[in-house]
C-alpha cells in the first residue's frame, strides 16, 4: 500500500507541476513532454535545424540529476549495462519517431487529455494496442537479455553529461541554437523548470512511475500498481486545468496537435510497441539512466538521434498534420518492431 | 525448490519469470533478484497471488522464498 501511495504522490506531483510549468511559461499541454524535450535538445545542438524546436530543456536535466541523487541516498545507484544496447538504441529512435508523429510522450498524451485535448482520445487507444503487441511477445518469451555490472564511471556518464548540458544553456556559447518563434521559445525560467525536474526525478526513481507500466501490468499481471500514477496525472492535471483557466475541451485548435486521428493512433502504437520491448517509457529510461543504467542511457540517446532524424527528414507532424515521409516512416519502424519482436522472442530462436 | 535467478533482466522479465516457475510449482519458487525494483515487484505480485515471501540479502542480491 506504501508503495502505491508513493506512485500516486509521484503521478499528483507531476500533474500539479506540468500545469504549473505551463503557467510559467512552457507551451500549452507541454508541461513536461519527454519526446518534445529531447527533440528540443537535439534542436539546441544543431543535430536538426528545425528553428522552432531548438532549446535545451531543463526539466530533462532535472529529471536525471534528480533520479541520480535519490538513487544514491538510497544506495540504489548501480552501473549496470549490456543488455542489447544497440538494439535499444534504435529502438530509441523508433519510439521517438512514433513520438513526434502524434506530437507527444505518453506522459504529454495523458497531459493533453488533462487539457481537454481530445484529439489525445485516439492516441490512447493506440498507446494501448502497441502495449498489446508488445505484451505477446513478452508472453512468447522476449526479452533483451541480461545486463552486467559496469565501472560506476560508465554509470555516471549519463548524469556528467546532463551537467554539460546545464552548462551550455547557462553560458549560451554561440554554437547553441535557441528557437525565438515556435514552442522552443516557449519555456519556464531556468531555475523553475530544472527545480521541477530534479522534483519529478526524485519522486520518479522512488515510486518508479512509468507510462507504459501501468497499462502493459494491467494487461499482462492484472496489476494496477502502476496505473493510478497514470491515472493520478490525468485527474491533478485536469483539476489543475480548470482552476488555471487552461482547458479547453474539444478536438479543434489544440496546441501543438493535429486533428489526423489514424496518425494520432498509429504514431502512438509505435510508442507503446517499443515502449513495452524497451521495458519503460522515455520518463523511465531517463529515471534509469540517472540511476546508472547504461542501457536506458543509450536509449535516451537513441530518442534524441530520433528526434533529429525526424526533423532532417520531415518525419514530424505539426499542427498542420502529419507528413508523407512521416507515414512512410511509420511503415519502416513497424517493420524494426516486428523484427525485433520475432528475434528476440525465445519461442523461435530459443534462450540463453 | 526450484530457483530462478532474474539477474540483469529487465521489467516486466522478473515478474514473468516467476509467474511462469509458480504456474509449474504451485507450492513455490526461490527467486533471486538484483535491483529493488524487481524486489519489489516479484513480492508485491507473489503476495497479491496469496504466497508469503520471505526476503534475504545475499551480498549485491536478494533470494526471495515464495512460498504456498
Amino acid at each position: 500500500m506504501k508503495d502505491k501511495r508513493n506512485v500516486i504522490l509521484a503521478g499528483g506531483l507531476v500533474g500539479v507541476i506540468a500545469v504549473l510549468l505551463v503557467h510559467f511559461g512552457n507551451p500549452a499541454n507541454m508541461g513536461f513532454c519527454i519526446a518534445c524535450f529531447l527533440r528540443d535538445i537535439a534542436g539546441g545542438l544543431g543535430m536538426h535545424r528545425a528553428g522552432v524546436v531548438q532549446y535545451i530543456r531543463p526539466e530533462i536535466i532535472g529529471l536525471v540529476i534528480g533520479a541520480t541523487i535519490m538513487a544514491m541516498f538510497s544506495k540504489e545507484f548501480s552501473a549496470k549495462g549490456g543488455s542489447s544496447p544497440i538494439t535499444r538504441f534504435f529502438l530509441g529512435i523508433v519510439v521517438m519517431i512514433g513520438a513526434l508523429i502524434f506530437l507527444g510522450c505518453p506522459l504529454r498524451m495523458v497531459l493533453r487529455l488533462a487539457g481537454g485535448d481530445l484529439t489525445s482520445v485516439p492516441a490512447i487507444f493506440g498507446f494501448m494496442a502497441g502495449i498489446l503487441a508488445g505484451g505477446f511477445f513478452l508472453n512468447k518469451g522476449f526479452n533483451l537479455k541480461r545486463n552486467y555490472v559496469q565501472n560506476k564511471v560508465e554509470g555516471l556518464v549519463t548524469p556528467v553529461f546532463m551537467i554539460f548540458l546545464l552548462v551550455l544553456l547557462i553560458v549560451r556559447p554561440a554554437f547553441i541554437f535557441f528557437s525565438e518563434s515556435g514552442p522552443g521559445s516557449q519555456y519556464a525560467p531556468i531555475a523553475i523548470a530544472l527545480a521541477a525536474g530534479l522534483i519529478v526525478g526524485i519522486f520518479a526513481q522512488k515510486s518508479r512511475l512509468c507510462m507504459v507500466g501501468g497499462i502493459r501490468d494491467m494487461f499482462l499481471l492484472k496489476d494496477n500498481h502502476l496505473l493510478v500514477g497514470f491515472i493520478a496525472i490525468i485527474v491533478v492535471a485536469g483539476i489543475g486545468n480548470v482552476i488555471a483557466g487552461n482547458f479547453n475541451l474539444g478536438f479543434e485548435g489544440q496546441p501543438v496537435a493535429h486533428t489526423n486521428h489514424l496518425w494520432n493512433f498509429l504514431g502512438m502504437f509505435i510508442v507503446g510497441w517499443g515502449s513495452v520491448l524497451l521495458g519503460g517509457c522515455p520518463l523511465r529510461q531517463l529515471i534509469l539512466a540517472g540511476e546508472g543504467n547504461t542501457d536506458s542511457a543509450i536509449t535516451v540517446m537513441g530518442l534524441i538521434v530520433g528526434g533529429a532524424i525526424s526533423h532532417n527528414f520531415g518525419l514530424a507532424s505539426s499542427g498542420a498534420g502529419v507528413t508523407s515521409a512521416g507515414q512512410v516512416a511509420f511503415v519502416v519502424c513497424a517493420v524494426i518492431l516486428l523484427g525485433v519482436s520475432i528475434f528476440n522472442s525465445e519461442f523461435l530462436f530459443g534462450g540463453e | 525448490m526450484k530457483t530462478i535467478d532474474t539477474s540483469g533482466l529487465g521489467c516486466p522479465q522478473p515478474i514473468l519469470m516467476a509467474k511462469k516457475a509458480l504456474n509449474e510449482n504451485k507450492e513455490g519458487i526461490d527467486v533471486i533478484v538484483d535491483n529493488n525494483t524487481a524486489k519489489n515487484n516479484v513480492e508485491r505480485f507473489c503476495k497479491n497471488l496469496g504466497y508469503s515471501v520471505e526476503c534475504k540479502s545475499q551480498g549485491e542480491s536478494f533470494l526471495l522464498e515464495v512460498r504456498r
